[in-house]
């Protein structure tokens, strides 16, 4: 039985959290995803849930302690922004390599320096070779979604990897927003009950765990996880199904809108996709054939997906909240030039680099920007691949 | 976890190992033999022990076997020859001998055959 | 008290066929704050990354008998506190039944330095846990790099006794304070030389609700450079000169375990030491005077924290 509410989306995670009510909780406030803690902590304090909550004195100790829980045996889940996700870089690998089905929730807040609380995507690319699964998210409806089917995610057998879903800081994490939840025994009859294999807690089957590998293993324990997250894309579609039934609504690697007839299409992930399909509403009425593809996985990248999803189009604007400093754009322009270069078709990539720090991305922007691609199919040119949008140049 | 494996070795591929590293057989270092690096090797002169085991708690490598609360042996697989049994030992029951002449003693032994 | 006897029949935890340097104090450390453990006992080991670990779970073997995790190099606090934080939820929830000690090893750079912040985290939230400091006064795993742990004047790789600065400059750093100022119910200090000290300590310490700390010195033969078969030795030295003493902090109660009967002077402890050999070259002999000074004007306030006399031992 569905329930419409008004949550902000810290709110609509921090309500999925308890839903799923993890053993072990061990987190640090950072803005903009404090309340997800603040609320967790109220949570536990009033009996609301079963989680041990471990109020760690920093980020990188509070993966390294969900860490240990997850190892333990226990469910384990955080929380964290920018500067803690950056400052948990190191265990954020190694909870990946060590095969620990985390779940972690990150309001996306842009990096320092200069410090500034708001949003872009820098942090989470910042992890992005990790071996952690990452899911983006649109609005608070997806961000709830998406915390219920990690879990799942995670934990399955032909996964095992940490997964962290995404949405935006402030865009999403303050906005009072209207969705879905599901009442607690879905959630709980979803997620179940996490029966680990292995863990540290097994009285009959100790463990040793984090041991040192030579050169003469370690570069196929790296193979392993390259096979979780090969099989991560089956698993990830596969959770979306079963979600499917118990909410009506669609997940998958991508969400492809209004592609396919479309000439043009923006790439575009997060709370900026919900702008751009409205823009696209707005101009398939007056005839343009744009569509929007939204990539829900980042990692694994779903290259097929969106290489099929991508295959007629004529020119294609990938909009990045994060620069590579690469001298070649963001990280998803890549990414998905990558994945269409064997297409082998004349279809033109350019890359609008946009929103850092929290700029504003205006209508008028991704209006913009199909009137770029109009252009770019008309002179059959696209010279100066990397562009920025919003900027003051 | 608890069908017993193949003991992993490097000739195993990606699927054969272990996941992430972990190791499922608690204390099987014991099958690593570390006793080559020696180049002295512990003696027990048995008339002088008095079975006190001092030299049992300060073996950094668990190397002496204790035989029902008394001496039993040196684990000499594992024994790497760091020569502190000989010093904490309270009566000098144990000497530090060269495995060079105890390498030269045997030799001569089976020449002397 | 056990004997060594009735300890010899009990389950090793920590085995053989590791590659720990030959006569390296960890390998007998360990074996003695183990075995403080009943046979039935279950327990999780984490530990820090160092010799310790580096030389112990080199895939495909462990010498640990036990579960053991190893995270990363500062971590072992916080690891170790969520390993303790699923136990109790767990148990809680009644997913688990059996009971569990949990002990964290690090070296002096995994609990002095590096791992500071969360051995702190860990200890003020009150997890019930042991941790184990083995002390070797540098970081010994990367070669030798002195540590807030290193002894002044020491010579370590980044405190080099050169021609303009003799070695380590700044005093050690108190630790075992720091970690009794935490306000836990247990804190000791011992050495790999007095088995019995040890065994007393690690016993309190599993024994104890909440968390416990021991800061055991655990000397290093290829660092500190002293004759290997020495070791028991070299770490009573360290003891009867007062550089480093026995004593226990029970419940915020200080008391002095052991107080030598005669004033053994410093040199006694850094003569047989490689690392202090620059100390004697002619010309030095200021430097050994501040030690001195330090080390006993340490003792004095130990002794008052103590409630014992404050005065230094009849020479």
């Amino acid at each position: 039985m569905e329930n419409k509410v008004a949550l902000t989306g810290n709110e609509a995670v921090a309500e999925a959290m308890r839903q799923i009510n993890p053993d072990v909780v061990a987190a640090y406030p950072i803005t903009p995803s404090t309340e997800v803690v603040q609320m967790f902590s109220s949570f536990v304090a009033n009996g609301k849930v079963d989680s041990d909550f471990v109020t760690v004195e920093s980020e990188h100790s509070a993966m390294s302690a969900t860490m240990g829980a997850s190892a333990a045996g226990a469910r384990a889940m955080t929380c964290t922004s920018s500067q803690g996700l950056a400052y948990m870089f190191e265990v954020v690998y190694i909870a990946a390599s060590m095969r620990l089905p985390i779940v972690f929730a990150v309001a996306n807040r842009t990096l320092s320096a200069p410090i500034n609380i708001h949003c872009d995507h820098s942090d989470a690319m910042g992890i992005k070779q990790s071996g952690v699964i990452q899911l983006f998210s649109e609005n608070a409806q997806e961000a709830y979604d998406n915390m219920i089917q990690a879990v799942r995610i995670a934990e399955h057998p032909d996964v095992h990897l940490p997964v962290s879903v995404n949405y935006d800081g402030f865009i999403t994490s303050h906005a009072l927003d209207i969705l879905e939840i599901l009442d607690d025994e879905t959630v709980k009859n979803f997620v179940g009950v996490y029966k680990p294999e292995e863990y540290l807690l097994n009285v009959k089957e100790p463990i040793s765990m984090g041991n040192f590998d030579m050169y003469d293993y370690y570069f196929e324990h790296k193979y392993q996880q390259v096979a979780a997250m090969e099989a991560a894309k089956r698993v990830i579609e596969e959770i979306g199904k079963e979600y499917e039934k118990i909410s009506g609504r669609k997940y998958g690697l991508i969400d492809a809108y209004k592609l396919d007839d479309a000439d043009m299409a923006v790439v575009v992930m997060n709370s900026a996709a919900g702008s751009a399909k409205g823009v696209c509403d707005e101009l398939r009425a007056k005839g343009m054939k744009v569509g929007v593809l939204k990539p829900r996985a980042f990692r694994p990248f779903p290259h097929e997906a969106i290489a099929d999803a991508l295959k007629g189009v004529k020119a294609v604007a990938v909009l990045d909240r994060a620069e590579t400093f690469s001298t070649l754009g963001g990280p998803m322009f890549g990414d998905v030039r990558n994945s269409l270069y064997d297409l082998k078709n004349d279809i033109k990539v350019v890359n609008y680099v946009y929103g850092l720090g929290g700029r504003d991305l205006r209508l008028e922007d991704v209006e913009k920007v199909y009137n770029d691609l109009a252009d770019i199919i008309k002179t059959g040119k696209a010279d100066n691949f990397v562009r920025y949008l919003g900027l003051r140049e | 976890m608890t069908a017993p494996r193949e003991f992993i070795n490097p000739k195993m591929n990606w699927k054969q190992l272990t996941k992430a590293g972990n190791i499922y057989e608690p204390g099987n270092s014991v099958l690593y033999e570390t006793g080559d690096w020696r180049t002295n090797r512990p003696i027990i002169d048995r008339e002088k022990c008095i079975n006190c085991l001092i030299c049992w708690r300060y073996c950094p490598d668990a190397s002496i076997i204790p035989d029902e609360g008394k001496f039993g042996s040196f684990d000499y697989k594992h024994c790497k020859g760091c020569g502190i049994c000989a010093s904490v030992c309270p009566t000098h029951a144990i000497s530090m001998i060269s495995e060079d002449e105890i390498e030269k003693e045997e030799e001569a032994k089976e020449n002397g055959k | 008290m056990a004997t060594l006897k009735e300890l010899s029949k009990t389950k090793e935890r920590f085995v053989g066929g590791h590659r720990l340097c030959a006569g390296c104090g960890h390998g007998i450390s360990v074996r003695m704050i183990l075995n403080a453990l009943g046979d039935d006992e279950n327990v999780v080991v984490g530990c820090a990354t160092g010799c310790l670990e580096v030389a112990t779970t080199i895939y495909p073997y462990t010498s640990w008998n036990c579960s053991f995790i190893h995270n990363a190099f500062e971590n072992t606090g916080a690891t170790l506190s969520g390993v303790e934080a699923a136990y109790k939820s767990l148990k809680k929830q009644g997913k688990i039944n059996d009971d569990f000690k949990f002990v964290a090893f690090g070296g002096d750079g995994g609990t002095y330095d590096i791992g500071l912040q969360s051995l702190s985290g860990a200890m003020e939230r009150g997890h019930n846990l042991v941790y184990v400091c083995l002390d070797n006064e540098a970081y010994m795993n990367t070669g030798i790099q002195r540590s807030s742990a290193t002894p002044m004047g020491a010579d370590t790789t980044t405190s080099p006794a050169g021609k303009v600065i003799p070695g380590k400059q700044q005093p050690r750093k108190d630790l075992t304070a720091i970690m009794a100022d935490h306000k836990i119910p247990y804190v000791a200090q011992t050495a790999v030389s007095n088995w019995q000290d040890v065994h007393k300590k690690a016993t309190k310490a599993f024994e104890t609700e909440g968390p416990a700390f021991i800061n055991m010195l655990s000397p290093c033969p290829r660092g500190w450079r002293y004759d290997t078969p020495n070791i028991v030795e070299i770490a009573k030295k360290a003891v009867e000169t007062r550089f480093w003493p026995l004593f226990e902090v029970e419940n915020g109660k200080w008391k002095l375990n052991y107080k030598p009967k005669r004033y053994v002077p410093i040199e006694e402890f850094l003569k047989p030491q490689g690392r202090f050999r620059h100390l004697f070259a002619p010309g030095n002999e200021d430097l050994i005077k501040r030690i001195q000074e330090e080390v006993d004007k340490e003792w004095l306030a130990l002794l008052e924290r103590c409630g014992e006399e404050p005065e230094l031992p009849p020479r």
